[in-house]
């Protein structure tokens, strides 16, 4: 019991006032996720008509395209890291940061030089910190993406990845939103593109018709593999924003109950100096009653 | 996909990026692709072509008419279902004409020629060309 009451009492009044702060945050990203999963939900259909055009143009025509040819003796891939701008979501950043350094161990294994590429202001700071050189990077926009970023992102890494002296894969690292409770970092290879994988199979009985091209099939691939790629990017980051706000509604939420607790507690201290302070008043007085008494009796 | 055999109407997606702009069963849609105008009925043999900035018209089974101002993208139709894909999409009651005069005065303005200010013209004109007509 070290502290006085009126210290106590100072550390209830900050720490609810943090308590509010984090209610706050906890609220905006509740409301902030929903959004999110609207504009995944929005985003959905051009993706599946993406995907049902790459794969209907992969099935009829077998044109070999510059982005879907596995280089024969990879030596350099690009690895782009989604993390958060903003901290204050518990262990989003550091898990996907996490995940990434795991595909960047398995890659130098594999003899491959790495590139990083980032998304979010964590993840650029986490590297930066540590020297490690970060080829291009795009913040400011992690928690809710708009296509032209994502189409920034795509241009950049199929350039650099048509470029001879360039990347031979490039690889994306995110956080994928599975529910409000559980998100997963994740890593999948981008390029060259394996278009067979179909994160949509077609329904049974959704035979593919054969289609006729304009201007030709190898001239509508050339057009559709760099938006099929944007497409995915595009996917990965709003997952990502989802999760982010997800995490954050969990770690502010856990934030709030805490400084709950931390309130009680100091509470119930400060009851207990304020009533060990009375004790001892009390005792103060009795004792000097008595002592006045034992004086008055020994002077009489 | 039921009714393909007499009476057949299409149903028609217009897709961005970000959003299904539009969808609803039409008689006829309009594109322009790198070819040319293409216009499709119901029926179609199954087509996929890249499409350029320009203006989409389609054909409601009400007898309305919907014009609408996309990016490049695709075009694809199969089983009477007609999707447009494109980065971006409008409706031509979304557009602000006043800015897309303004993005155009400013695109030819820049006087760069290259791929990226004449896309940034077409775009612009698109956009004015599918306003104009709905009004």
């Amino acid at each position: 019991m070290a502290l006085s009451v009126r210290e106590y009492r100072a550390r209830i009044k900050s720490t609810e006032s943090m308590k509010k702060i984090t209610r706050a945050m906890e609220l905006i990203a509740a409301s902030r996720i929903i959004k999110a999963q609207q504009r995944a939900q929005a985003a959905a259909p051009y993706a599946r008509e993406l995907t049902r055009a790459v794969s209907a143009v992969a099935t009829f025509s077998n044109v070999d395209h510059a982005l879907t040819v596995e280089p024969e003796d990879p030596k350099k891939a690009a690895i782009l890291v989604v993390t958060s701008d903003r901290g204050l979501a518990g262990a989003y950043s550091s898990s996907v940061i996490k995940e990434a350094e795991r595909l960047v161990e398995k890659l130098k294994g594999e003899g491959k030089e790495v590139d990083l590429y980032c998304s979010g202001r964590k993840g650029e700071a986490y590297f930066k910190f540590r020297q490690r050189p970060v080829v291009q990077s795009w913040t400011g926009f992690s928690d809710q993406p708009t296509y032209d970023v994502a189409a920034e992102i795509g241009a950049t890494l199929i350039a650099t990845f048509l470029d001879e002296e360039g990347v031979d894969e490039v690889h994306v690292v995110y956080t994928r939103f599975r529910s409000m409770l559980s998100q997963e970092p994740t890593a999948v290879r981008l390029l060259p593109l394996e278009v067979v994988e179909g994160t949509e199979p077609p329904e049974q009985g959704d035979l593919l018709p054969l289609y006729e091209f304009e201007p030709s099939p190898s001239e509508v691939l050339d057009s559709l593999l760099p938006r099929y790629v944007q497409s995915r990017i595009f996917f990965a980051l709003l997952q990502a924003a989802a999760s982010e706000l997800a995490a954050r509604q969990k770690a502010m939420k856990s934030a709030t109950d805490n400084a709950d607790e931390l309130i009680k507690k100091y509470k119930r201290i400060a009851n207990q100096a304020r009533q060990a302070g009375i004790t001892q008043e009390i005792s103060e007085i009795v004792g000097g009653v008595n002592a006045l008494a034992d004086a008055q009796a020994g002077s009489e | 996909m039921a009714d393909s055999s007499s009476g057949a109407v299409l149903q028609v997606e217009l897709v961005a990026a970000d959003r299904l702009v539009w969808s609803g069963q039409a008689t006829m849609v309009i594109a322009r692709t790198t070819e040319g105008d293409v216009g499709i009925l119901p029926n179609h043999a199954p087509l996929l072509s890249s499409i350029i900035e320009g203006v989409v018209d389609v054909q409601t089974v009400e007898g309305e008419t919907w014009v609408a101002a996309v990016d490049a993208g695709f075009l694809s139709v199969a089983d009477n279902r007609v999707s447009i894909l494109s980065e971006r999409a409008e409706m031509s009651h979304e557009i602000d004409l006043e800015k897309a005069r303004q993005d155009l005065e400013r695109a030819k303005e820049s006087g760069e020629n290259n791929d990226e200010a004449h896309e940034a013209v077409r775009r612009a004109e698109a956009r004015i060309r599918a306003a104009e007509r709905a009004s």
